[in-house]
């Protein structure tokens, strides 16, 4: 098994074996090779333009940025917007939902997923299975704003399949995606309900991947069902439920842009506001340049360090890296 | 498996079984709802709202209709597929080359173009820095707003390299002994065997296109531009409502119905694929997950 961009660490092949002509045979394999060079050469100006240029402009984080001045003339502040995000009472708050949304999803996510899997694993049915998994997968496949949709049918105070029932036993509808005190779990089971059934993709794998054998063998045995489960299926799918977990902690301060960005409202901005709808607030609409993107730098670096961490910690515990 | 009809493994099937039907019905019946809210009469949704079923009798497209009817609905779709096919090709035109060199392990500098590819993969510096890079270049109001800054994946590129890398060395080098270029090896040998992994990178690329609604809303403010999803939402919204669709006390369907039948068009066209897409989606993250 190799990581994702493997053959890095494989040497590269200088044709040409002798030692005094090594410069001409490395330029000759360079020449060699000029048609693929210039295969790659759009590709690569494009890395150059959109990924690299990005991180030129990031130098703002450091500076004062006024559009006038552009980023090479505006004036350098050190770490300024980095102190004022820092010591800002919306520090905590973002960092507090942010955390909040990303593990609330990877805890309640992932043993769903692996119920949900060993569940499609387990059944005789396999027509029932396949039209399960193909309702399930579905969700995956629909934009948030779709999902928007999708949800006021069910959550809207007018006419909402939920509000519905409630004012049929006589009580009062509830605003959900508007609600302090409902727009956490709104966000939270709607990203379950679009996103289990998908996710359970890589566990349905591990588990084919277990031997049919040792499940006869188990029942020979007269072992139980959850006994089988237990024994075999669970730990089969460790391996996956721990890369899925690292990399998902290598990435928890995502916690959902876009399906955020379409849910939330002002009255919920306690909530409900991330380091990503904040840096969009303050950077493109309150035009704090600066601020936002030394906000975007933060979350970049932690986001760097913790998926670094996170593949030391795979490699050594699963001998599987994430990337 | 072996299957050892006991009664026990029968209660135990029954069980499994009816933990799947919960979970196909939490999937089911809001996506219903959606179907029967925008097929409901105007008549039945001012006396009960939308009921959870509807006699085949009475559906009616009029909320369809209404929505055909303003132009920007049309228009909306138009642009939509613009943008998905526009940049599903210049995604594709961009990554097979890189994948295609990066999958030759002779190719000199190799390694640096993988560290400097990988290290744009690890590290993110956020929306502003692009928003500022798109601007200055002017792409404002411009569908490459949209389609250039995402257009490679570090991900998808390195799934589409590890397919090249596995294909026979030799069919390549008996095309280079016959004096064909890297350019003719890539579209006459490599390409005609690749074409599952193309469909299914392809699909990565234009499902991500299809639902893409935030750099949009972010760099297209000309109405005429505006993709599907960002015409919806604005519909969803019913601040704004009455910009987008025709409603008013004439209309003939309710405002719910206007806007589930807003949210079933949009689905519409990923429905009609959602066989090829799931098969080779399913395919497609294996191979990005599992590294063999």
């Amino acid at each position: 098994m190799q990581l994702l961009g493997a053959g890095i660490a494989k040497p590269v092949r200088t044709s040409g074996g002798y030692q005094p002509g090594r410069g001409t045979a490395f330029a000759r394999a360079i020449w060699r090779h000029r048609w693929l060079y210039m295969l790659m050469a759009p590709t690569l100006l494009y890395f150059l333009i959109f990924r690299y240029g990005p991180l030129w402009n990031a130098q703002i984080a450091f500076k004062d940025f006024r559009p006038l001045l552009g980023v090479l003339g505006s004036p350098w502040t050190g770490l300024q917007n980095f102190e004022a995000f820092i010591n800002s009472f919306y520090f905590d708050q973002l960092m507090g939902n942010t955390i909040f949304f990303s593990a609330t999803k990877l805890l309640l996510g992932i043993p769903l997923a692996v119920v949900l899997a060993l569940a499609l694993h387990e059944t005789w049915f396999a027509r029932y299975r396949t039209v399960v998994q193909t309702m399930a997968y579905l969700p995956h496949f629909l934009s948030w704003v779709v999902m928007y949709g999708v949800m006021l049918t069910i959550l809207s105070p007018n006419n909402g399949l939920i509000n519905q029932v409630i004012e049929s036993l006589g009580g009062d509808p509830i605003p959900f995606m508007r609600s302090p005190d409902w727009f956490r779990q709104v966000v939270v089971v709607s990203d379950l309900w679009k996103e289990t059934g998908w996710s359970t993709i890589l566990y349905l794998a591990a588990l084919l991947a277990i031997s049919p054998h040792l499940y006869e063998a188990a029942t020979v045995d007269g072992a139980s069902h959850l006994q089988r489960i237990w024994h075999i299926s669970l730990p089969g799918i460790i391996p996956v439920v721990v890369l899925v977990t690292l990399l998902r902690l290598g990435h928890i301060l995502e916690a959902g842009f876009n399906q955020i960005f379409v849910l939330y409202s002002v009255p919920v901005y306690s909530v409900g506001d991330i380091l990503d709808t904040w840096v969009y607030r303050q950077g493109v609409l309150q035009f704090q340049f600066s601020l936002a993107t030394a906000v975007g730098l933060f979350k970049g670096a932690v986001g760097l360090i913790l998926i670094v961490v996170a593949n030391r910690v795979s490699k050594r515990i699963t001998e599987l890296p994430l990337f | 498996m072996q299957q050892v009809r006991t009664r026990d493994a029968i209660t135990y099937q029954i069980l499994v079984a009816i933990f799947l039907l919960f979970v196909l019905l939490a999937i089911v019946v809001p996506l219903w709802r959606v179907v029967v809210t925008a097929f409901t009469p105007l008549e039945i949704y001012t006396r009960q709202g939308a009921p959870l079923f509807l006699s085949p009798t009475r559906w009616t497209a009029a909320a369809f209709q209404q929505l055909l009817g303003h132009p920007l609905f049309p228009r909306a779709m138009l642009n939509s597929m613009i943008i998905t096919l526009s940049g599903t090709a210049l995604s594709l035109i961009l990554t097979i080359p890189l994948a295609y060199g990066l999958s030759s392990h002779t190719l000199p500098g190799r390694r640096v173009i993988m560290l400097l590819i990988l290290f744009t993969f690890l590290f993110n510096p956020g929306l502003i820095p692009v928003y500022l890079l798109v601007v200055k270049m002017g792409l404002t109001n411009s569908f490459l707003a949209i389609i250039l800054p995402p257009a490679v994946g570090v991900t998808n590129t390195l799934v589409m390299m590890r397919f090249f890398e596995g294909l026979p060395d030799e069919l390549k080098e008996a095309a280079r002994m016959d004096g064909a270029n890297e350019l003719q090896v890539l579209w006459h040998v490599v390409l005609p065997l690749s074409k599952p992994i193309m469909l299914t990178i392809g699909l990565f690329y234009s499902v991500y296109f299809w639902n893409e609604f935030f750099t949009p809303i972010l760099y297209l403010t000309d109405r005429d531009l505006m993709p599907l999803p960002v015409l919806l939402r604005n519909i969803l919204i019913s601040a704004s409502f009455n910009e987008y669709v025709e409603y008013d006390a004439f209309s003939t369907s309710a405002l719910e119905s206007l806007k589930s039948a807003a949210v079933l068009l949009t689905m519409l066209p990923m429905m009609l694929v959602y066989p090829w897409i799931q098969r080779y989606f399913t395919k497609g993250t294996l191979l990005g997950a599992v590294k063999e």
